[in-house]
C-alpha cells in the first residue's frame, strides 16, 4: 500500500490497516514516541523519576495544570484563532479561590471548583465578545486582555498572598491524593481531555470548529454560526483556564499576583508540539496534550540529564522550531503527492 | 378547463442594491419556474453576481419584491437561505481543505444518532450513493485537499443535491472545466431539472447556454432587460440585448498620429495564466485590453511591467529589451503602470496628495538622502495643476479625495517619470460619469502627445470609445485584434465568450 493511495482512497484499506497505518504515522504517536524517550533517559540516568512514589506521582502530576490549559486553547487555536490571556485567568481564578477560602470557611472544595469554572467562562465570554463583535484579530485582542486581567490581579491581591494556611487541609490534600496511583487532579484533566475529544470528533459543533479553522471564510458562505462557534470555543477556554487556577491552588497550596504568568505561552507551545496547526483546521485535543506532558518532563528531566538549567528555553525552542518545520515540511509532501496523483488519474 | 398555475420556484422584481453611492443592482427581476434551467447573462458588471448573493442571503436587499416558491422571503443570513432550500454554487469552489471530502459535503447537518452522536458509518455510505449518482470515482474518506477545480465543483454539487434543494444556482460552473467535465456536469443539471428542480445557470459561454438552457434572462447596467424562452432567440439577438447602449458621445479620442512601435511583447507565457501573448503598441496609440473578468488580461500586464513572473516570451521597450519580474528596471526603461485597485496598490492613501505623486520619484529629489515636505510640494505642483487635482491643498490626505481625484494624483505620479508607456488597468473604475470624461480627455491628450497608451477596460463603451486598437483576451488568448472601425461590442463579445474549440493547454 503507497502513502499516495492512503491519502487518495482510503477507503481501499481494510479499517483496520487504516487505524493502525494511521496511528503510526500520526502526529500524536510521534510526540508520545518522543516522551516515551526523555522518560526512558531521565529513568537510566536515575531509576527514582518514575520508579518512586513521588517520581511517578510528579510525573503525573505536575503536568495536570498545562494540560487543562492547552485544551481549552486547542479548541481557540483550531478555529484560527489564539488566547493570550490564559495565564492571567488562571492567576485571577487562583487567587479568588484563596479568598473564597479565607472569607468563607467552611465552603464546599465542589462548590469552589464550579465557581472557578464559571469565573473562567465569564472571562472567556469577554474575549468571545470582543473578538466576534469588533472583528480584530484574537491576537490583539487577548493580548489586551491579558495585560488587562493582569492588571486587575494586581490591583486586586497587591502585596498580599495566599498561603497553605489560608487553604484547608481536605483541599490541599487534593493535590497529593491518588486514585490507582493516578493523581486525582491528574484524573480531572484526563476526564476533561476525553470530554472535548469527543465532543470534538463526535459533536457537529466540534466539528464545525473545525471548519471554521479550515476556511473561515468558506464557513461564513456554508452557513455555519461562525460567531457563536468562536465564542462558544473562546468561553471554553476561559472556564478550563478558571479551573486550572483552583487546581493550582491545590496542587501550590500558594497563589500569587504574578500566578500564572508565561503559562499562555507555554499552553501555545503544548498546542502547536502537539500537532495542532497554528493556522487552525487540523491536530487533535489529545495530541495537544501529550504535547503539555512533553513540555512539562522535557523540563523536569533535564536537570537529571544534566543538562543545565538556562537550557531548557532553548530545548523548548528547538522543538517548537522543529515539530513547526516538520509540519510545513509533512504538509507540502502531502499536498505534492495528492496533486501529483491527479494527473496519474 | 383553467390551466393549473404553478408558482415560479423564485421571484425577483426589481430589486436593487447599492454598495456606498455605487448602485451594483438597480432594477433585477429574475423568475424562475421549477423544472427549468434558466440562464442569466450579461456583462462584467451587469449585476449577476450580485443577484445571486442576494438570493443566497449573503446580501440583503435595498428594494424589491423577493418570493421563494410563492412566498415572500427575506435571508438575514445564508444558513436561512440554506434552510429554505437555496444552494449556490459560487465561482470559487469553498471547501474546508484540511477536512474530508465527505465531511465538506455534510457539514453542519451530518447525520446523527439518537444521542447525538455523527453516525460517520451513514455520512460515508451517503456520500458514496452520491458521487455513485453523479458518476464520479472519488473516495470520500479523502480530503479536499489537492482535488482538481473540476472535483470540487462536484463536491458543491453534491453538497446542493444532499441539501435536497429547490433552487440550485450555478455561477459560472464551466470556466475552469474541461469538455467532459463541462459534459458530465450537464448531464447532472439535466436530472435535477428532471426531478423538478429550479437551476439557474451564469455562464459566458454562449453555446453552453443554448446547449443546456432552457429560457435565457439578460442583465445590462444592473437592471432587467429581457426573459425569452431558449429557442424564441439567438446569440446575436442576446449580445446585442447585453451591450446595446449609446457608445459615442462620452468618450472623445482625439485623433492622434500614430508613430514608431513602442512597446512590443513577443510570445509572453505563464503556464495557466495565458499562453503565447504577441502585441505592438505604437507612440501615440491607445491600445484596449478587452475580455471578460478573469481572462488574464491584468496577469498580463502585471507580467509585462515586471510584477509578476513570466515563463516563457520577451518584453522590448524602444528596441531594448526589458528584463523580466524587475519594476524597477521597467520604470527606468520607460514604463509606468497604473493598477486595477488604486487604494489597495496605487496610492498610500494616509500620505499627503504631494507624497503620493513624488512617490516613484523620489530618489531623484533627495539631498544626501533627506527627503523634505518642500522638495515634495515643489515636485508636485506642476504634476497636480496640469491634471487639475481638485485638492484644498497638497499636503491633505489621499483618502479623503473622491474616487477621481485619488486616480488623477495616481496618473500624476507615474506621469512625473516621464514615461514613454503608460500601462493602465481599469482607468474608471468607481468614479463617476463626469469625472470619468475627465480621466478620458488626460488619457487621449497623453496620446496626442506621442506617449503609448495600453488599457485595460471591462467597460465595453469605454474600450469602444477610447482604443485606437482593440485586443480581446479569452482565456489568457488574444483571440482578436480588431481596428477601431472594426471594434463593435457585437464583435468584441462573441471573441471574449466564444468557447475553447480545443483543450487549453494545461
Amino acid at each position: 500500500m503507497s502513502t499516495t493511495e492512503l491519502l487518495v482512497e482510503p477507503s481501499r484499506v481494510s479499517p483496520v490497516q487504516r487505524a493502525v497505518v494511521g496511528a503510526f504515522r500520526s502526529r500524536e504517536f510521534a510526540i508520545a514516541a518522543v516522551l516515551v524517550l526523555v522518560v526512558a533517559a531521565a529513568t537510566f540516568k536515575s531509576s527514582s523519576f518514575v520508579f518512586s512514589h513521588d517520581g511517578w506521582r510528579d510525573l503525573l502530576l505536575s503536568p495536570s495544570l498545562l494540560l487543562l490549559v492547552a485544551i481549552g486553547e486547542m479548541v481557540v487555536i483550531v478555529t484560527r484563532n489564539v488566547d493570550l490571556s490564559v495565564g492571567s485567568t488562571l492567576g485571577l481564578s487562583a487567587y479568588l479561590t484563596g479568598r473564597l477560602f479565607t472569607d468563607h470557611p467552611g465552603i464546599p472544595i465542589l462548590l469552589v471548583f464550579v465557581i472557578g469554572l464559571v469565573f473562567g467562562a465569564l472571562l472567556g465570554c469577554i474575549n468571545g465578545l470582543l473578538v466576534t463583535v469588533f472583528q480584530v484579530p484574537a491576537l490583539v485582542i487577548t493580548l489586551g486582555t491579558m495585560y488587562a486581567f493582569r492588571g486587575a490581579l494586581v490591583h486586586w491581591a497587591g502585596s498580599k498572598q495566599i498561603y497553605a494556611s489560608n487553604l484547608p487541609d481536605s483541599f490541599q490534600n487534593l493535590g497529593t491524593e491518588q486514585i490507582l496511583t493516578i493523581p486525582v487532579l491528574t484524573i480531572v484533566g484526563l476526564a476533561v481531555l476525553v470530554l472535548v475529544g469527543y465532543y470534538l470528533w463526535n459533536a457537529r459543533g466540534g466539528r464545525e470548529l473545525y471548519a471554521i479553522g479550515s476556511d473561515p471564510e468558506a464557513a461564513g458562505l456554508y452557513g455555519l454560526p461562525v460567531a457563536r462557534r468562536v465564542f462558544g470555543a473562546f468561553v471554553v477556554c476561559g472556564a478550563l483556564a478558571g479551573l486550572a487556577g483552583v487546581v493550582q491552588d491545590a496542587r501550590y497550596s500558594t497563589a500569587t499576583s504574578s500566578t500564572g504568568q508565561g503559562l499562555e505561552l507555554q499552553a501555545v507551545a503544548a498546542v502547536v508540539i502537539g500537532g495542532v496547526a497554528i493556522f487552525g483546521g487540523s491536530g487533535s485535543v489529545y495530541g495537544a496534550a501529550i504535547g503539555a506532558f512533553l513540555l512539562i518532563t522535557i523540563n523536569a528531566a533535564l536537570p537529571i540529564l544534566g543538562i543545565p538549567e538556562f537550557w531548557q528555553n532553548a530545548v523548548v525552542g528547538v522543538l517548537i522550531l522543529g515539530s513547526i518545520c516538520l509540519d510545513r515540511f509533512l504538509a507540502q509532501r502531502r499536498t505534492h503527492r495528492l496533486i501529483e496523483s491527479r494527473d496519474d488519474a | 378547463m383553467a390551466e393549473q398555475r404553478v408558482d415560479p420556484t423564485l421571484e425577483l422584481r426589481d430589486v436593487s442594491k447599492s454598495f456606498g453611492s455605487v448602485a451594483a443592482l438597480r432594477a433585477g427581476t429574475l423568475v424562475v419556474e421549477p423544472g427549468m434551467i434558466h440562464a442569466l447573462v450579461g456583462e462584467n458588471g451587469a449585476g449577476k453576481s450580485t443577484l445571486v448573493k442576494i438570493v443566497a442571503g449573503v446580501h440583503q436587499r435595498d428594494g424589491g419584491t423577493f418570493r421563494f416558491q410563492g412566498r415572500d422571503v427575506d435571508f438575514a443570513t445564508t444558513a436561512a437561505a440554506k434552510d429554505a432550500g437555496i444552494a449556490v454554487i459560487y465561482q470559487e469552489p469553498t471547501l474546508f481543505p484540511d477536512l474530508s471530502v465527505t465531511e465538506n459535503i455534510f457539514m453542519g447537518r451530518q447525520p446523527v444518532t439518537a444521542s447525538r452522536r455523527i453516525d460517520r458509518a451513514a455520512m460515508y455510505a451517503e456520500a458514496e450513493g452520491l458521487f455513485t449518482r453523479l458518476g464520479v470515482h472519488l473516495d470520500p474518506r479523502r480530503t479536499a485537499l489537492g482535488l482538481s477545480i473540476a472535483d470540487q465543483q462536484i463536491i458543491e454539487i453534491a453538497k446542493a443535491i444532499s441539501l435536497d434543494a429547490s433552487l440550485l444556482i450555478m455561477d459560472e460552473p464551466t470556466a475552469a472545466l474541461s469538455g467532459i467535465e463541462v459534459e458530465r456536469l450537464f448531464a447532472v443539471a439535466r436530472s435535477l431539472r428532471d426531478e423538478g428542480r429550479a437551476l439557474v445557470f451564469i455562464s459566458h459561454r454562449f453555446d453552453e447556454v443554448f446547449a443546456l438552457c432552457d429560457t435565457v434572462t439578460v442583465m445590462r447596467d444592473g437592471s432587467y432587460v429581457s426573459t425569452d424562452r431558449i429557442e424564441d432567440t439567438s446569440v446575436a439577438e442576446i449580445v446585442s440585448r447585453m451591450v446595446g447602449r449609446e457608445v459615442a458621445e462620452l468618450f472623445p479620442k482625439t485623433p492622434a498620429t500614430i508613430g514608431d512601435v513602442v512597446l512590443e511583447v513577443q510570445g509572453l507565457t505563464t503556464a495557466g495564466v495565458f499562453h503565447d501573448v504577441s502585441f505592438q503598441v505604437r507612440a501615440g496609440e491607445i491600445l484596449g485590453l478587452a475580455g471578460l473578468v478573469g481572462a488574464g488580461r491584468s496577469e498580463i500586464a502585471r507580467a509585462v511591467f515586471g510584477v509578476d513572473r513570466y515563463d516563457a516570451g520577451s518584453v522590448r521597450l524602444l528596441g531594448r529589451d526589458v528584463p523580466p519580474h524587475q519594476p524597477r528596471s521597467s520604470i527606468r526603461a520607460g514604463m509606468a503602470f497604473v493598477p486595477e485597485d488604486r487604494r489597495q496598490q496605487g496610492l498610500v492613501t494616509e500620505g499627503s496628495v504631494a507624497r503620493n505623486i513624488t512617490g516613484v520619484i523620489r530618489s531623484g529629489l533627495a539631498r544626501a538622502g533627506i527627503l523634505t515636505s518642500r522638495a515634495e510640494n515643489a515636485a508636485a505642483v506642476p504634476w497636480a495643476r496640469r491634471l487639475e487635482v481638485k485638492t484644498g491643498a497638497l499636503d491633505m490626505h489621499a483618502t479623503t479625495m473622491s474616487g477621481g481625484n485619488q486616480q488623477k494624483v495616481v496618473i500624476a505620479k507615474w506621469l512625473a517619470t516621464r514615461p514613454k508607456l503608460l500601462i493602465i488597468d481599469e482607468p474608471t473604475r468607481g468614479i463617476d460619469v463626469g469625472t470619468k470624461a475627465e480621466v478620458h480627455r488626460l488619457l487621449s491628450e497623453l496620446a496626442g502627445q506621442g506617449m503609448a497608451v495600453l488599457m485595460i477596460s471591462s467597460e465595453l463603451p469605454e474600450v469602444l470609445g477610447m482604443a485606437d486598437r482593440v485586443l480581446v483576451v479569452r482565456e489568457g488568448e488574444i483571440t482578436a485584434d480588431l481596428d477601431r472601425s472594426d471594434a463593435t461590442p457585437e464583435s468584441v463579445m462573441t471573441a471574449a465568450t466564444r468557447s475553447a474549440d480545443s483543450e487549453p493547454a494545461a
